[in-house]
């Protein structure tokens, strides 16, 4: 750790991994109640892509999780190893978002979804070992 | 899947990958962000690596929104974690850094993951109390 302790480095990692998330639920939710942008711009142009965009408050609840969470991370990657916060971040992040999609989302996460993920976090955490 | 759609999951690959490494790149010539030194901060996007990293983060940023608008969160994520094994690949090949066993199982594990979802359907409707829009539909 360069400059934080341990227990400061978890805290601000799982900060990073909340806001993180909080930002993928939210934009994904608005884009599900936007709708697949290939057929709004075949029936409105796309101007109407980003009015649809552009009118969902959900966006800009998304966008406002997301820019904090740039901002945690340009604060963490000054403090802390670049090969510390990605990794750590990138893994609890696949996990929450995982759970986040069932539970918040309420995506069908099939068994060949839980497998992927499985296998994807698995692979994560070997890599960056 | 169409063409497009692959390009859209690649741009989103690209652009986080290269995105993080520039901004980390700029950041580490900024130096440490203290309290004292919050305003640092601000002015951060104003370092050209910086800078270059926030293009390349918007690049994935509207890519991802578009792919959101197709396809399920919990599609989309194993498909673009396909970043990383391209980061372990390119160190490799290109700048000869040794990859020990355990990262190559890490990469097949990865690979395999992203290829078991990806054969997958991308959109799981199911209703929310808003209702889902009435032109989503099971892709695959």
């Amino acid at each position: 750790m360069r400059h934080l302790g341990i227990v400061a480095t978890w805290l601000f990692i799982f900060l990073l991994v909340g806001l993180n998330s909080t930002g993928d639920m939210l934009t994904a939710r608005a884009m599900r109640r936007v709708g697949d942008f290939g057929e709004l711009r075949r029936k409105f142009g796309i101007l109407g892509v980003a009015r649809a965009v552009l009118t969902e408050p959900w966006f800009y609840l998304g966008l406002v999780a997301m820019a904090l969470s740039f901002f945690a991370l340009l604060a963490a990657l000054s403090l802390i190893d670049l090969s510390v916060v990605i990794p750590a971040s990138a893994s609890l992040t696949f996990l929450s978002n995982l759970l986040g999609a069932k539970f918040f989302l309420k995506e069908h996460i099939t068994l060949r979804r839980w497998m992927s993920g499985l296998l994807v976090l698995g692979g994560i955490m070997l890599l960056r070992a | 899947m169409s063409f497009l759609r692959y390009f859209l999951l690649a741009l989103i690959v690209l652009g986080s990958t290269f995105g993080d490494v520039y901004l980390a790149k700029g950041m580490k010539q900024i130096g440490a962000i203290s309290l004292s030194r919050w305003s640092d901060l601000i002015f951060a996007p104003f370092n050209p690596y910086v800078a270059f990293g926030i293009v390349l983060l918007m690049t994935f940023y509207l890519s991802y929104l578009a792919s959101l608008s197709w396809a399920d969160l919990s599609y989309i994520m194993p498909a673009t974690t396909f970043g990383y094994v391209l980061t372990a690949l390119l160190a490799h090949f290109m700048l000869g850094e040794h990859i020990p066993l355990t990262r190559w199982i890490g990469i097949l594990m990865i690979t395999a993951g992203v290829g078991f979802v990806t054969g997958g359907p991308s959109l799981t409707v199911t209703p929310t109390p808003e209702g889902p829009s009435p032109h989503l539909e099971v892709h695959s």
